[in-house]
């Protein structure tokens, strides 16, 4: 079944027209040389709204924790129950996470601690989001 | 006569020392309604304008107070049943009724300037519009009487609900994800306080050894507690206890997330009344003191706070409250955090280490004598998961146990001073009470 459909605004447009092109860029504050993500007006370190940059990453994470959606609110997945929903964190900066359904791995058997990779879904026509696939 | 809030009454930063006010503010009375699960959409003496009605007469009763008295009057302007999604929404686009009920206020929604109208206060000078929830609410008249803007106010809290599935319409039906939900719902996160305590709650358990069932304890220990407190849901719904085998056989919400992990919507007011701790010496019943509160609204650094961000924020929790009001945890007797999901009432146990739980011991309490009567009579009130989602059963109950007048719930150590709550580890406020001003 399909996922519900990013709406992009002004703040993260340059983040999903990269992820339309298949690249995974996040917001870095040259001041702090800190990467940011969700991309928000100001470094969230120093305030800074002029120091922020987009700078591509390269798609490495590892598994954190998942959960299993068994009973969600939102109408669109709910023929995808149960799923999971795991927490990636980013090899280069472990403090920045995503979400991520880990496709290809059936419910209630994600590996936690597993190394993962970026990988892209299109969930609308020329639409795609950011996800996250186990590594063999 | 409704005016902005403009929060710059809040105590949400570290290192405030003592309040200003310790001492010399208190809690005069209180008001329960009925606590239904739903309102029936055609009973308008059930409905939560009127229950909200009964709770402040009930409040200004309790502590011996006329309208004419009441000079402040702190109400969110809208509560859980509002804007939130769902047939649980709005009442529109239905007919309404005869006034007060002739649109959503009285029904779905309740603010100050209704009851103000609607009840005939004519001497209400402090009403303040864009009020937060309950557990900042307590704050804010807290120090508006400290501060002197006024003198004798009710603090409101209405939790509503009508029939539907929870949440289950509005942006949760939409096909698209705006704003800040476009980094969390294509996943599959709707985006609430369930999800995001979730993880660092799994986190918790990979770190310190525990499983999600070892909450089981603490899950009905909040049903027996709730089943002693007459103004709750449970206690007047007859919902039976639940045992371990219950708790571990029910269905799963967010895998490990049980369905006795959550609490349950209800259809309920109730009202608080503030004053001057010199003025309650005068009124009908016994006073309480407020002896600090405070606020806090942590920032996310990323998608998902994690366990550590979770434990620092309890962490200056703890530390803003205890410094403000002049305490350390040795001195609190009563506790009562916060639980509408079960999953995130350690982190202010630890936090705050009360009976000297430090991190990593929770579940170890937990699976000890935490009744009422016992050593450690931890979340007397029962909570939203004993009382149903009014979230104001830990003030009350903090009240009645710092008066002697518990009943069945009354805890056999001391109860001098109490900590209450309506707080997520990110956000909320924290409000310290004592039986005596110092």
């Amino acid at each position: 079944m399909p996922k519900v459909i990013p709406v992009s605004d002004e703040l993260s447009q340059p983040f999903w027209d990269a992820v339309n092109e298949r690249r995974l860029v996040l917001q870095n504050c040259t001041a702090c040389d800190k990467l940011q993500y969700p991309p928000q007006a100001a470094c969230q370190v120093c305030n800074s709204g002029d120091r922020l940059e987009w700078k591509e990453v390269e798609g490495k994470g590892h598994v954190a924790t998942y959960i299993v959606i068994e009973d969600g609110r939102l109408n669109r997945r709910m023929p995808d129950q149960p799923y999971n929903l795991a927490l990636v964190t980013l090899d280069e900066d472990p403090t920045v996470n995503f979400y991520s359904n880990l496709p290809g791995v059936p419910a209630y058997q994600a590996p936690v601690g597993a190394a993962v990779e970026l990988t892209f879904e299109e969930v609308a026509p020329g639409q795609l989001i950011h996800e996250w696939r186990v590594m063999e | 006569m409704t005016t902005n809030n403009n929060f710059q009454w809040r105590r949400d930063r570290d290192g405030l020392g003592v309040w200003e006010h310790r001492g010399k503010v208190a809690i005069a009375g209180y008001g329960h309604s009925p606590v239904d699960r739903r309102w029936d959409g055609e009973n308008l003496d059930t409905s939560l304008g009127a229950y909200t009605i009964l709770a402040c007469e009930k409040a200004m009763e309790q502590a011996g107070v006329t309208k004419d008295q009441v000079d402040g009057i702190v109400c969110c302007d809208s509560h859980i049943a509002g804007g939130s999604g769902g047939s649980a929404s709005n009442w529109a686009p239905r007919p309404y009724f005869d006034p007060p009920y002739d649109s959503e206020y009285g029904i779905t929604l309740i603010n100050a300037q209704w009851l103000i109208n609607s009840m005939g206060f004519k001497n209400v000078k402090f009403a303040p519009t864009g009020v937060p929830t309950i557990g900042e609410m307590v704050g804010m008249a807290s120090q508006a009487v400290g501060d002197g803007v006024c003198n004798t106010c009710l603090v409101i809290y209405p939790t509503g609900n009508l029939e539907g599935r929870y949440r289950r319409g509005g942006e949760n039906a939409d096909d698209y994800a705006r704003g800040v939900r476009q980094w969390t719902v294509p996943w599959g996160n709707h985006g609430g306080n369930d999800f995001i305590n979730i993880f660092p709650h799994n986190q918790y358990c990979l770190k310190y050894g525990g499983e999600h069932d070892d909450l089981a304890p603490f899950v009905i220990n909040q049903h027996k507690n709730g089943m002693l407190t007459p103004w709750g849901f449970n206690y007047n719904h007859g919902i039976e206890p639940i045992s371990v085998e219950d708790y571990k056989t029910s269905r799963y919400i967010l895998n490990p997330l049980r369905i006795w992990d959550c609490d349950r919507p209800v259809n309920a007011s109730v009202a608080y009344l503030f004053t001057t701790s010199e003025r309650a010496q005068d009124m009908k019943s016994q006073p309480v003191y407020v002896l600090n509160h405070s606020q806090h609204n942590f920032r996310f650094r990323t998608t998902q706070p994690d366990l550590d961000e979770v434990e620092m924020w309890t962490d200056r929790q703890a530390a803003r409250m205890y410094e403000g009001a002049g305490l350390g945890p040795a001195d609190v007797d009563i506790f009562n955090p916060y639980d509408g999901y079960a999953i995130m009432t350690q982190f202010f146990l630890e936090g705050f280490q009360w009976h000297g739980v430090k991190r990593g011991d929770a579940f170890a309490f937990y699976a000890g004598d935490i009744s009422v009567k016992g050593p450690h009579p931890f979340f007397s009130s029962g909570g939203n998961l004993g009382n149903g989602r009014t979230r104001s059963a830990m003030y009350t109950d903090s009240i009645e146990q710092l008066r002697g007048t518990a009943g069945d719930r009354q805890v056999t150590v001391r109860a001098e001073t109490a900590l209450c709550a309506f707080t997520t580890p990110s956000s909320g406020g924290w409000l310290m009470l004592g039986k005596y001003p110092s």
